[in-house]
C-alpha cells in the first residue's frame, strides 16, 4: 500500500495521515481515527475535510464526526457505497492516508435555540453528533431522531444518550427501536409541542423528507448537503447548490443550507451524475486496477 | 535588415496531437534559436523590453544566445523572470513583447517567446539553476496560494533570507498552471522542475491547506507568528451559466472539467480513479484562453465533435490567435456569434442538446446542437472565502482584494496576482508573476522599517 505513496518530495510537505483506530459498524460502515492535529485544533461541528487516500484516488469528502484536540485526532466515519469508499475499507491501523485537506465549509451555527431536534439518518448519523453535542454544551434542549435500516446497523447510540433530553431510534424494518422512517416520530414531535429548530442530516431523499415534514410548522430547518465535490474550495462549482434560484456552493457557503429554501430535485439528479462511470470503474478495476 | 524569415518551431501534426497530451509546440533546436537569434537587429532603444511585464532584457540575453552563451542568457532572463520556461511558453507573446518589436513593422517580429522558453529549457536540461548566496534575516512569511505570484513572491523571499512557508488548498502546488492550463501547452514535468528550484532556496511548501479554514491570516500574523503574509489565492470562482437547465447532468464549468483532467488524471480513468464525465459530444460556451483550452482537452478524449459555441466574433475572442488556430487545424468546431438560449434533457436529467440562436443573417436563427456535455468558460471571479475570515481587510465590491504598493489594508499582509486587479492589465501568469516579485519588494521594505523602529 505503500509503495504507491512515492511522491517524496522534501520541500512539499504532506504530511501523511495515520489511522490509529479502525472500528466496524457493519459491513459497510466502519470508523477511522486519523492523526491530524492542525486539522483537529481547527476543526468546528458541521465542517468536513477532503481525503485522497493514494496517488490514484479520488478526492471524497467526509464529515468530521468527531475532533480531539488533546490526542490531535479526527474521527471519520465512513460508509462504503461505491468504489472509492469501498477501497477504503482495505486500510488498517497503521496505514496513512496520503492526503486530507480540511477543515472545509463553514462551522454549523451553534448557540441556546431553545429546543432543537437532531435527526440523523444513515450516513448522517455519525456526521450530526458533534452538532448535537455542541448544542448540548450551549444549552439546547435536544431531541434526537436517529435512523437505521435496521439493528444490527444501530451505532453510537450511548453518544446520542449521553447528549439529548430524549433519544428516538427508528429502525425501517422495526428490528430495533420503532419501525418506520425519522420523519414520522419528527412529525409527531412537531405536532405536540414547541421546537425551535431542526437538523436534518442524510442521504439527499431523507433530508428532502425532513424539510417537507417541517415546512408545515414553519420550523427552521438546516440541512447538510452532500453534493459531489472536487477541490472543496470554491473553485470548480461541482457542488453548487440551488438555494431558491441562487447558486451557492456547499463547499465554502455550506454544507449546512435552509432546508426549505433547496432545491433538492436538481440536487438529487446531480447526485447521479457518475453513475455510469462508477459502474464501469468497477468493472474494469475486477481486472487491470492492481497494476 | 535581417533578412532571414522568422523561425518556426516544429509542432504535432494535428492528426496525431489531437488523439495524445503530449506538447503541440516543440520548442527551437539549437541552430534554430540561433538563427532566430540572428534576426534581432540589436536596437539601440529596445522598444521590445517595454512590451514585457517583467521587463527581461530582451535584447541582451537574444544576443548572448547568438554567441552560445546559453548560461550567460539564462542569468540574464532570470534577473527579470524566473520561469522562463513557463513564460516562453504561455505569455501572450503576441500582445506584449513581440507586439513592440520593431520588426514586426514590417515583417515578423522576433520569436523572443520561443528563445525565451529555448534558454530555459536548455538550463534546465543542462541541470543548471541559479545559484544564490543566501543569508538568513531571522524573519519569516507566510505565502498564501502556488499560483505564479505567490511561488514569485516565495522565491524573491527566500533569496533575500527570509524564512518562506507556502501555503497551498489543494494536494499539488502550481496554482492555474497546474490544474488550469493543459499538459500539450505546458508540460506538467515543466512546472514541478522550477518549483524544484524553490527547494534549493529552502522553501517549504505546505500543500492540502486552505487558509481562512486551517488557519486564518490572523492566525498567520498571531499565533503562527509571522512577520509577513502574502495572499496570492487567484481569482477561480467560476461564474455561474444562467440559463435554463444550467444544472443538469452533463454540465460543467471549465474549472471542473480541467481540474478533473489535469490535477485528477481523468483522462486515465479508471486507473486513476476520478472520472471525467465527458460524452461523446460536446460544446464549450465561450471563446477564452479557458475555453480553448477546454475544448482542446476534450477533443483528446475522443468525442465525436467538440464545439466551441461563441456569441460574438472571432475577431473579439481574447483567447490567444495562435490557440485558436491551433484548436481549429486539430478539428474543434466554432460557432461564431452563436448564442446559448437553453439546454435540454431527457427525463433523467442527462444533457440531450442546446438550443442555440445565431445571430448571423446567413445561418438558420434558431437550431438544436446535438450534445451530451457542455462545458461553460465564461470567465472566473474572486473566490470569498479569504475576504470572509479575515476581519479588515478591504476588497472592492467584487471581491477582489484592494492594495496599495501591493500591501492590503493589514499592515504587513500583501496581495498581488489574480486576486487583486488592476484596471488595464490582463490577467496572465506574467503579470501574477510580477505582482508577486512588487510584493516581496515591499515586504521586504516592510521588514526593513520595522526592524529599525
Ligand atoms: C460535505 C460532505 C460530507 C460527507 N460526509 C460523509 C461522511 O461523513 N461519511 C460518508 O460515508 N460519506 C460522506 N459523504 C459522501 C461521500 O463523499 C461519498 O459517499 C463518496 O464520495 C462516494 O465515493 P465512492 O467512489 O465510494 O462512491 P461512488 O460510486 O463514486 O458514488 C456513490 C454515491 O456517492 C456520491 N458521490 C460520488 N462522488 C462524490 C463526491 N466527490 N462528493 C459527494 N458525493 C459523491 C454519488 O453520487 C453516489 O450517489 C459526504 C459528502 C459531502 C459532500
Ligand atoms: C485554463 C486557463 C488557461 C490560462 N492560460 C493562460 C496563458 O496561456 N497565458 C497566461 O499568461 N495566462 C493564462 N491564464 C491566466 C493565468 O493562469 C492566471 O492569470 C494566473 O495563474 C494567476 O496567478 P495567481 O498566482 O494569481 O493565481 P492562481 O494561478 O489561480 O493560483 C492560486 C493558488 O492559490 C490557491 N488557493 C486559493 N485559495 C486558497 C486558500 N484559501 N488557501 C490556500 N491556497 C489557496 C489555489 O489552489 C491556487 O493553487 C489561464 C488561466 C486559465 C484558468
Ligand atoms: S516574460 Fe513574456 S512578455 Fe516578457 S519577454 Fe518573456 S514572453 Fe515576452
Ligand atoms: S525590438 Fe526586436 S529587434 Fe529590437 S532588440 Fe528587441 S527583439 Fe531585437
Ligand atoms: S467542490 Fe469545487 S466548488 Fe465546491
Amino acid at each position: 500500500m505503500l509503495a504507491l505513496k512515492c511522491r517524496v518530495n522534501v520541500i512539499i510537505v504532506t504530511a501523511m495521515f495515520e489511522i490509529i483506530r479502525v472500528e466496524n459498524f457493519s459491513p459497510s460502515t466502519f470508523l477511522w481515527e486519523v492523526i491530524a492535529p492542525e486539522i483537529a485544533q481547527a476543526a468546528r461541528p458541521g465542517q468536513f475535510v477532503i481525503v485522497r487516500s493514494d496517488e490514484r484516488s479520488e478526492r471524497i469528502p467526509l464529515t468530521i464526526a468527531d475532533f480531539n484536540t488533546d490526542e490531535g485526532t479526527i474521527t471519520l466515519v465512513i460508509q462504503a457505497a461505491g468504489k472509492s469508499t469501498d477501497q477504503m475499507r482495505a486500510y488498517r491501523v497503521g496505514d496513512s492516508i496520503l492526503d486530507i485537506v480540511g477543515p472545509l465549509g463553514e462551522p454549523s451555527e451553534i448557540e441556546n435555540f431553545g429546543t432543537v431536534i437532531v435527526v440523523g439518518g444513515g450516513l448522517g448519523v455519525a456526521p450530526v453528533y458533534p452538532i448535537l453535542r455542541a448544542l448540548k454544551l450551549h444549552g439546547c434542549n435536544t431531541i434526537s431522531i436517529i435512523g437505521f435500516r435496521t439493528k444490527s446497523l444501530v451505532f453510537w447510540e450511548g453518544r446520542f444518550r449521553d447528549y439529548s433530553d430524549e433519544t428516538i431510534i427508528v429502525t425501517d424494518d422495526g428490528s430495533y427501536g420503532q419501525m418506520g422512517l425519522v420523519t414520522q416520530p419528527l412529525k409527531e414531535i412537531l405536532a405536540a409541542r414547541h421546537v425551535d429548530r431542526v437538523i436534518a442530516v442524510g442521504p439527499l431523499v431523507m433530508m428532502r423528507a425532513a424539510a417537507e415534514t417541517t415546512r408545515p410548522f414553519g420550523v427552521r430547518t438546516i440541512v447538510s448537503i452532500n453534493a459531489i465535490m472536487v477541490d472543496g474550495t470554491g473553485m470548480c462549482g461541482s457542488c453548487r447548490v440551488n438555494l431558491a434560484g441562487e447558486i451557492k456552493f456547499a463547499c465554502i457557503d455550506g454544507p449546512d443550507m435552509d432546508g426549505h429554501l433547496v432545491n433538492f430535485d436538481e440536487l438529487i439528479i446531480r447526485q447521479r451524475r457518475f453513475v455510469k462511470y462508477e459502474k464501469q470503474s468497477i468493472e474494469m478495476c475486477k481486472n487491470r486496477c492492481q497494476e | 535588415m535581417s533578412r532571414i524569415a522568422r523561425q518556426h518551431s516544429a509542432h504535432l501534426p494535428p492528426k496525431t496531437r489531437a488523439t495524445n497530451f503530449k506538447e503541440v509546440v516543440c520548442g527551437y533546436t539549437e541552430t534554430e534559436a540561433v538563427a532566430e537569434a540572428g534576426r534581432c537587429i540589436q536596437c539601440k532603444e529596445p522598444l521590445c523590453i517595454t512590451g514585457c511585464p517583467v521587463r527581461i532584457n530582451i535584447k541582451g540575453f537574444i544576443h548572448l544566445i547568438t554567441k552560445k552563451d546559453y548560461k550567460g542568457a539564462y542569468e540574464t532572463v532570470t534577473e527579470a523572470n524566473l520561469f522562463p520556461s513557463i513564460c516562453g511558453r504561455v505569455c501572450p507573446q503576441e500582445r506584449q513583447c513581440e507586439a513592440a518589436c520593431v520588426l514586426g513593422k514590417k515583417r515578423e517580429p522576433v520569436s523572443i517567446g520561443l528563445l525565451e522558453r529555448f534558454v530555459g529549457d536548455t538550463a534546465r536540461q543542462s541541470g543548471r539553476h541559479q545559484t544564490h548566496e543566501i543569508v538568513s534575516t531571522g524573519t519569516r512569511a507566510a505565502v498564501v496560494g502556488s499560483g505564479p505570484a505567490g511561488l514569485a513572491c516565495a522565491y524573491d523571499l527566500a533569496k533575500a533570507g527570509v524564512s518562506v512557508i507556502v501555503y497551498e488548498a489543494l494536494h499539488m502546488p502550481g496554482g492555474v498552471l497546474t490544474y488550469g492550463i493543459p499538459e500539450f501547452r505546458l508540460p506538467k514535468e515543466i512546472v514541478r522542475s522550477e518549483i524544484d528550484n524553490l527547494k534549493r532556496l529552502g522553501v517549504v511548501i505546505k500543500t492540502n491547506s486552505v487558509i481562512g479554514r486551517l488557519h486564518t491570516i490572523e492566525d498567520l500574523m498571531g499565533r503562527l507568528s509571522f512577520d509577513v503574509v502574502f495572499i496570492g489565492t487567484g481569482a477561480g470562482y467560476p461564474s455561474t451559466l444562467n440559463v435554463s437547465g444550467a444544472s443538469l447532468n452533463g454540465v460543467m464549468s471549465a474549472n471542473e472539467f480541467l481540474t478533473r483532467v489535469n490535477l485528477m488524471h481523468g483522462n486515465d480513468f479508471p486507473r486513476y480513479a476520478t472520472p471525467v464525465g465527458a460524452g461523446k459530444n460536446i460544446a464549450v460556451i465561450g471563446c477564452g484562453n479557458t475555453a480553448i483550452d477546454s475544448a482542446r482537452t476534450a477533443l483528446r478524449l475522443s468525442p465525436d465533435n467538440v464545439y466551441i459555441v461563441y456569441r460574438r466574433t472571432l475577431e473579439e475572442s481574447p483567447a490567444r490567435k495562435e490557440e485558436i488556430r491551433h484548436a481549429m487545424e486539430e478539428g474543434v468546431q466554432f460557432l461564431f456569434r452563436t448564442e446559448t438560449k437553453e439546454i435540454i434533457a431527457d427525463n433523467e436529467g442527462w444533457v440531450i442538446g442546446m438550443n442555440c440562436r445565431s445571430k448571423d443573417e446567413a445561418a438558420a436563427p434558431d437550431f438544436l446542437l446535438n450534445v451530451d456535455t457542455v462545458i461553460y468558460a465564461l470567465g472566473t471571479m474572486a473566490n470569498p472565502l479569504i475576504a470572509r475570515t479575515t476581519p479588515g481587510l478591504k476588497t472592492d465590491k467584487a471581491g477582489y482584494i484592494e492594495t496599495e504598493d501591493l500591501m492590503t489594508s493589514i499592515p504587513g499582509v500583501f496581495a498581488g496576482g489574480d486576486i487583486t486587479r488592476t484596471k488595464g492589465t490582463f490577467t496572465t501568469v506574467i503579470h501574477a508573476m510580477s505582482t508577486g516579485r512588487r510584493a516581496a519588494a515591499g515586504m521586504l521594505k516592510y521588514l526593513e522599517s520595522r526592524r529599525q523602529t
